[in-house]
């Protein structure tokens, strides 16, 4: 064979494995037969009223929610981002599904939602669990299941979902919720804060170290609905807690909706470490279908010496909108944001941090790693921000992006505002395709290239992997390179 | 509409004859399209995308006077003015306010290249041919540039033609009254040209000023252009600039923009490197103390594969300065082999300083190499530690390190004497010395 015809069967091997890649199935995508109540579309006063007497909300938390709703009803869509967003039709959909459980006992779970949460490989019974890890599954506007609450109850740990801890524990819900992330923030945070349904409530006491990985699992399942979860995570002076959050849906023509907003609020010296896993429906390999995932995270260090780690794989949701975000408003504060952004097909990801620095001495890391391959679009967004007081303050941001076709992007946009002479900030950023040198090394050894992109391309994620928990790594890698299977271009 | 707009509006309206009449036909042919595209615009507001810490509003809010009867602004005495660079011979021009003059000196190049005025060029065709080419008028500035715009200057150099001495622009402030000179520069450089162009920024007296300036760039193919840009002006004065290349198929292109002494400056830089085999470098640097404030806005864009930029900005930034950058490359989809750098490195050497700070990539091609890196910090405290250990005082170790923080700015200058002289400049200024001339007007 020519030299000429070997280069063009290297050329058509990378473009069938391409192809490939594009048509990997996506795993989640099935459709659970729950009965599910759902209110019907449209949104108004009353919708939210009607939520708000579906979960038996009290007085207080329906005003929240009006004048939240007021509010976004001034407010028009954002079009700032580096996404193709289309004007969303939010008459067109359902703002509350909540799926009948068949038992009605707390402790039992019923045998439909337990096959729906096998499949996915999250257990809900809690003596299957291998390391001990409590999970609250929301599905669709319900949390549906929390495990091991009584154990986590005996340490003081407060883990529940957002409606119970209404009920349960309404006094630091009120003190807490919306202090983060107010409704007047942006246009889906008034959304959400109108319609939220449900979502996680952690609670962790003055000095109590939580002995188990928390974890939220997302799941949409009914059609035309949208997801408004809500989590509030509050870490008291000297207390520590990791929580989780993972999210599949079920593969559809019609985009769904998913706006969610996360509140951490970290007191003295506690810790807060906030992993999520997003897999969100992606959509087909022509971009049709697909979760929109609008969201608002932001944490407060507001106590002296606390600290906050973001960690996040995001390879789901035609449309990623997200920037979780820190506060260091103590003094000696850390924030973190690790993020791996993998988009292809149609893809549209435009993700980043803003690390906000008001307190002395604070420091904040930002290692940003995104992967674009198909006709995917993937941006990092992030800010930091020194305030003229906040002396002696230390940041570090890098951001790479690997481009794995030609008709991907992949782009940064970074700002900085440092208002005082004692603090440092440095951002580095690259953008560049797989070194071949390093594909021909890795073919030399009997590796194939597929193999050998998995192998680059986890080596390049590895920063942001090895801050991930033990069991989620090990999720996060398999889906990386079951998303990347014969990306290679 | 914004009233800071509006008041330049009504006043081209309501002076429209004057204005066209005393201006060439080229002039006037984009003339009433830049007034379409102000109809209803609003000036963006401070903080909004690109304007992060300069606000329009502001800068253009006091009522200027602008020379729309088009008067002789020139001086007499043009050779009082100096702006020397030792041991270089340049074939010097003024624009005093916004009126060209030539000095005793022009025209002497030795070769085709040319220096005129819109008005009184020999070369209409090629005023015809490339005003308004590179300049976009969705940019607000360039907009009322081009509604305002009487008169401008047109460095020409032709074919193949190579000029043999630096073309030196000086623009002086002299005025009595508040003054807004609208300037206009269009270099056009046709294929295999070389040409060195430095413009320099002087004010004169305490009035107030505002240089609206656009300045176009054409660079044939294998052509090659150095421009210099420094300012020395100071702080009553504002400057609103905009510098638009365009670089054909295996052009060389240097823009350095050094700002020593200013008041209030926002520079716009837009480069778009339309042929292969380019190589763009795009320098700046700024020192700033006092209530100075400097921002540059870059963008680069690769509209065609196979070349290499790089761009590097550096701020030393006292007292109650503001610095701000924002740059971006741009590769456009299917334009492999693109090597692009762009840096942004800045000291805050006061508490009170500002610093804002945006690099930005956009990359639609996977086969590149692209990376930025931008930093805002101190000056090494070790390194000041061992120089006072060797006896060398903090104020001398200070500007000694600032000195060397500069240097790779100014080992970019490709004119040996230029650069000499701009290494003399920036000690002078860091030591706090006055920038001018001994033998200027301006020195008295």
């Amino acid at each position: 064979m020519s030299e000429d015809n070997k280069n063009n069967k290297k050329k058509q091997d990378e473009e069938s494995i391409i192809k490939q890649a594009a048509s990997e199935e996506y795993r989640y995508g099935f459709v659970s037969d729950f009965e599910t109540d759902v209110i019907p579309k449209g949104l108004n006063e009353d919708v939210v009223r009607r939520i708000s007497s579906l979960k038996n909300e009290p007085e207080w938390l329906l005003e929240f929610r009006l004048k939240a709703f007021r509010h976004w009803q001034t407010l028009k869509l954002p079009k700032w981002g580096k996404v193709n967003m289309p004007d969303i039709d939010f008459q067109a959909i359902s703002y509350y599904a909540a799926p009948q459980t068949k038992t009605n006992d707390k402790k039992e779970i019923d045998p439909e939602l337990k096959k729906t949460f096998d499949k996915l490989g999250i257990p809900l019974e809690e003596q299957k669990r291998l390391s001990g890890m409590a999970v609250d599954a929301v599905v669709d506007s319900v949390s549906v299941h929390t495990s091991y609450r009584e154990r986590l109850a005996e340490l003081g740990v407060i883990f529940c979902s957002i409606s119970e801890a209404v009920k349960d524990y309404p006094d630091l819900v009120r003190k807490y919720m919306g202090t983060v992330v107010p409704y007047t923030d942006n246009f889906f945070a008034a959304l959400n804060s109108a319609v939220f349904s449900d979502g996680s409530f952690v609670y962790i006491p003055k000095g109590v170290r939580c002995p188990m990985e928390l974890s939220s699992y997302f799941r949409i399942n009914a059609a035309q609905t949208g997801q408004f979860e809500r989590t509030l995570i509050v870490a008291d002076d000297d207390s520590y807690v990791s929580y989780l959050e993972g999210c599949t849906a079920p593969m559809r023509d019609e985009n769904q909706l998913h706006a969610a907003i996360v509140e951490i609020i970290v007191e003295e010296r506690a810790e807060v470490k906030y992993s999520t896993v997003q897999n969100w429906y992606p959509g087909d390999k022509d971009g049709k279908g697909g979760i929109y995932n609008l969201v608002t995270k932001r944490g407060i260090c507001r106590g002296d010496h606390s600290k906050l780690s973001w960690t996040q794989v995001e390879t789901g949701s035609a449309i990623t909108w997200k920037y979780p975000s820190t506060i260091l408003k103590g003094n000696n504060t850390v924030g973190e944001f690790y993020s791996v952004a993998l988009t292809r097909n149609y893809q549209m990801a435009d993700t980043g941090t803003k690390m906000i620095h008001l307190g002395k001495n604070s420091r904040s890391t930002i290692v940003s790693k995104g992967i674009s391959a198909g006709h995917s679009e993937n941006s990092y967004r992030g800010m930091v921000k020194v305030a003229p007081n906040a002396t002696n303050c230390r940041n570090y941001t890098q951001c790479d992006s690997l481009l794995l076709s030609d008709t991907s992007g992949a782009h940064t946009f970074p700002v900085i505002e440092v208002g005082n002479d004692s603090s440092i900030v440095e951002h580095e950023a690259t953008t560049s395709k797989i070194n071949e040198d390093q594909i021909f090394y890795c073919n030399q050894r009997g590796i194939s290239t597929e193999d050998a992109v998995g192998l680059i391309v986890n080596g390049y994620a590895r920063d942001v992997m090895k801050k991930l928990p033990m069991e989620f790594a090990v999720e996060a890698q398999r889906l990386l390179s079951v998303s990347l299977e014969g990306s290679v271009g | 509409m914004n009233n800071a707009l509006k008041q330049y509006i009504d006043l081209h309206d309501e002076n429209r004859d004057a204005i066209t009449a005393h201006s060439s036909p080229q002039l006037n042919a984009l003339r009433q399209e830049a007034r379409k595209t102000l109809e209803g615009a609003v000036l963006p507001r401070k903080g909004s995308d690109d304007y992060e810490a300069t606000d329009l509003n502001a800068v253009l809010a006091p009522d200027y006077g602008v020379n729309i009867s088009h008067v002789d602004l020139s001086r007499e005495s043009t050779t009082k003015f100096r702006c020397e660079v030792p041991n270089l011979s340049t074939c010097l021009y003024y624009v005093f306010n916004d009126t060209f003059k030539p000095s005793a000196t022009a025209g002497k190049s030795g070769d085709n290249a040319s220096v005129e005025s819109f008005q009184n060029t020999k070369h209409p065709e090629a005023l015809a041919k490339y005003y308004g080419t590179a300049a976009s008028l969705s940019n607000p500035c360039t907009a009322l540039n081009t509604m305002l715009v009487q008169d401008g200057v047109l460095i020409y150099v032709p074919k193949g033609s190579h000029t043999t001495r630096p073309i030196q622009l000086i623009n002086v402030f002299d005025a009595n009254a508040r003054l807004m000179a609208v300037r206009r520069l269009l270099i056009v450089l046709e294929d295999d040209a070389q040409a060195k162009v430095l413009v320099c920024d002087h004010t004169k007296g305490d009035q107030q000023y505002l240089s609206l300036e656009t300045v176009e760039v054409i660079v044939g193919r294998n052509a090659q252009l150095d421009y210099y840009h420094m300012e020395e002006s100071d702080v009553n004065t504002t400057r609103l600039s905009q510098l638009w290349v365009r670089q054909q198929e295996g052009s060389n292109v240097l823009i350095d923009g050094i700002t020593l002494t200013n008041g209030y400056t926002r520079n716009d830089y837009h480069i778009d490197v339309d042929g292969e085999h380019c190589d763009t470098q795009l320098l700046g640097m700024a020192i700033a103390s006092g209530e100075q404030h400097v921002d540059n806005h870059t963008l680069i864009n690769h509209n065609a594969p196979r070349c290499q930029s790089n761009e590097m900005f550096k701020y030393v930034l006292n007292d109650n300065s503001i610095g701000a950058f924002a740059g971006k490359i741009l590769v456009k989809p299917n334009c492999p082999k693109i090597d692009a750098y762009q840096g942004n490195r800045n000291i805050v050497a006061s508490p009170a300083a500002r610093m804002y700070t945006k690099p930005q990539l956009e990359i639609y091609t996977d086969d590149v190499k692209c990376s930025h890196g931008a930093t805002v910090g101190q000056l090494d405290q070790d390194a000041l530690f061992y120089m006072q250990t060797r006896g060398i005082s903090l104020p001398v170790a200070q500007k000694l390190l600032m000195q060397a923080f500069m240097s790779d700015v100014i080992d970019g200058v490709r004119l040996d004497t230029l650069r000499d002289r701009l290494r003399h400049l920036v000690e002078m200024r860091l030591s706090g010395d006055s920038l001018i001339c001994e033998s200027c007007e301006l020195k008295k």
